[in-house]
C-alpha cells in the first residue's frame, strides 16, 4: 500500500500555508500529524496533488487559556495536550477522553486538530468538542471564520470546512463552575474506534447532558432530564432510536442503541456522582 | 523549504541511532521504506502500513511513532532511534532484547522490534511502570504468536532490570 505521488511543501508561518491552500484549491490538503491522513493516502482513498505540512510552524503550536476557553493550535500533538499542566482542572472531559485516542504511538504525533479536521464517527475529539459546545477556527487565505461544533460537523467524515479552507485552532470552553463530567467507552481493543463512546455532563442545577459517538455519522448531542427523574429513561430510549445506529462490521444497530442506553446512563450517573 | 516535486527524489538527512545518515525521497515514500531500502536498516518491520499493527515503531525525536505513519521527508533534519540503536555495544543485546529473549516474548520476531522501542520510550518516561500501564501502552502494537502473556513478563522483568541498575543480565 504505497501513497500515490504528491508534492510536499513544508511552511513556515500560517499565512503561507493559508495562501497556499487556498490558492491550490481541493489538490491541496493540510498534513499535521499525519495519523488519520496517511492511512487514507496508504489507502488511495485520498489522492491530494500537494501536501502542506504545518508542523513547523511555531505560532499554531500553542495551547491558550482566555479563562474561557482552551484554544489549540493545528500544530498541538495530542500527547502535548494531554500532559497540559492543570487540564484535568481547566477541562476535565479532555482529560478523562483524551487517554482513549487511538494509542500512545499515535498520539505523540497525531494532532488534536487533525482529528477534528478527518471528522471520523467515532472520534473522541470530536465528540468532546460537541459536547462542550466549542468552536473551529477556519481560514482560506486571509479571510477567517470560526464555526460551532454544531455546525462543523456535517456527516460522515463530512465537516463545513471548505477545501480552500484550513483549521487554524478549535477552542474547547472550559469546564463550567458546578459542572462535572465523565467519559466512557466500548471497543474491542483499548485504542480501536469507539463502537460507542459516551461523554456526560452534569450541571449544578441536576439537568445532563449526553454527547454519543459511533453510532450516528457524526457526534451527536442531547440535554436531558436527572437521572433519578422519571423522564430519564424515555428521554434516553429516545435519544438513542434518533441517532438512527446502523449495522456494520463491529456491531449491530440494535446493540449500540441498547450501549447508548446503558453506557449512557451509566456515564451520566458517574458524572452527577464526580459533582455531588 | 522549496516545493517538493512529486516525481523527484529529494536529499533526507537524519540522526538515526546517533549517526548522521542521508538518502533519498519521494515526498510520498515513508519513514519505513526510507528507512529499509535507502539507509539499508531493515530492523524496523514493514507491517500493515496503515498505522494498525505497531511493528514499524521507531521514536522520532524521543517519542513513538508509526514509522509507517512518517513521511521521510517530514521527518527529514530529526532523530530517529531504530531497534538497532538498542544493543548496548555491537553484538550485544540491550536490556529489553534480552528480557524478551530470556522470557520467549518473541517467537517468529516480526512484530518484536515495535515492542521494543515503545518500551524503550515507556521506561525513559515512566520506570515505575506498572503492569496496567504495560498493558495498556503495548495495546497499540499486534502479535499473532505469543498471545502477549510472555512479552508482558519479559516487559515487567526489563523494568526491574533496569530500574535495579542491573547490566549483567545475560
Amino acid at each position: 500500500m504505497k501513497s500515490a505521488p504528491f508534492d510536499y511543501l513544508r511552511v513556515d508561518s500560517v499565512e503561507e500555508a493559508a495562501q497556499v491552500l487556498a490558492a491550490e484549491g481541493g489538490d491541496a490538503r493540510i498534513i499535521a500529524g499525519g495519523q488519520s491522513l496517511m492511512p487514507m493516502l496508504a489507502m488511495r482513498l485520498a489522492t491530494p496533488a500537494l501536501l502542506v505540512d504545518i508542523m513547523h510552524v511555531e505560532a499554531l503550536r500553542r495551547i491558550d487559556d482566555d479563562g474561557k476557553v482552551l484554544r489549540i493550535g493545528a500544530g498541538v500533538r495530542q500527547r502535548t495536550l494531554e500532559h497540559h499542566a492543570g487540564l484535568a482542572e481547566r477541562h476535565p472531559l479532555l482529560a478523562k477522553a483524551l487517554p482513549w485516542v487511538g494509542h500512545s504511538q499515535t498520539r505523540a504525533r497525531g494532532t488534536v486538530c487533525g482529528s477534528i479536521a478527518h471528522a471520523d464517527p467515532s472520534a473522541e475529539l470530536a465528540l468532546v468538542l460537541m459536547a462542550c459546545g466549542g468552536t473551529v477556527h477556519l481560514r482560506a487565505g486571509r479571510k477567517k471564520r470560526s464555526v460551532a461544533a454544531a455546525d462543523f460537523f456535517t456527516g460522515m467524515m463530512a465537516t463545513a470546512k471548505a477545501e480552500n479552507e484550513m483549521i487554524e485552532a478549535v477552542s474547547y470552553p472550559v469546564a463550567a463552575p458546578g459542572h462535572s463530567y465523565a467519559y466512557r467507552e466500548i471497543a474491542r481493543r483499548h485504542g480501536d474506534y469507539a463502537i460507542v463512546g459516551c461523554a456526560a455532563t452534569a450541571r449544578p442545577d441536576g439537568t445532563t447532558s449526553l454527547a454519543v459517538a459511533g453510532v450516528a455519522d457524526q457526534p451527536m448531542v442531547r440535554d436531558l432530564p436527572p437521572p433519578d427523574d422519571s423522564g430519564f429513561f424515555d428521554a434516553l430510549n429516545q435519544f438513542a432510536w434518533d441517532l438512527n445506529a446502523r449495522d456494520d462490521l463491529h456491531a449491530t444497530g440494535r446493540y449500540r442503541r441498547d450501549m447508548v442506553r446503558r453506557l449512557g446512563r451509566q456515564t451520566i450517573e458517574e458524572a452527577v456522582r464526580c459533582r455531588d | 523549504m522549496p516545493r517538493l516535486s512529486a516525481d523527484r527524489r529529494h536529499p533526507v538527512t537524519l540522526n538515526l541511532n546517533g549517526r548522521t545518515v542521508r538518502g533519498e525521497a519521494e515526498p510520498r515514500m515513508s519513514l519505513t521504506d526510507f528507512l529499509r531500502h535507502e539507509i539499508g536498516a531493515t530492523g524496523t518491520h514493514v507491517g500493515c502500513e496503515h498505522g494498525v499493527c505497531g511493528a514499524c515503531t521507531v521514536l522520532i525525536d524521543g517519542q513513538t511513532a508509526r514509522a509507517c505513519l512518517a513521511l521521510a521527508v517530514q521527518v527529514d533534519g530529526s532523530d530517529v532511534k531504530t531497534v538497532e540503536g538498542l544493543e548496548e555495544e555491537p553484538g550485544r543485546l540491550g536490556v529489553i532484547q534480552e528480557a524478551f529473549r530470556e522470557h520467549h516474548g518473541l517467537q517468529c520476531g516480526f512484530c518484536t522490534p515495535g515492542f521494543l522501542m515503545t518500551l524503550d520510550a515507556l521506561f525513559r518516561e515512566r520506570p515505575d511502570a506498572d503492569e496496567d500501564l504495560i498493558r495498556e501502552t503495548l495495546s497499540g502494537h499486534l502479535c499473532r504468536c505469543t498471545g502477549y502473556a510472555p512479552i508482558v513478563r519479559a516487559a515487567l522483568a526489563a523494568r526491574d532490570w533496569l530500574r535495579d541498575g542491573e547490566t549483567d543480565h545475560a
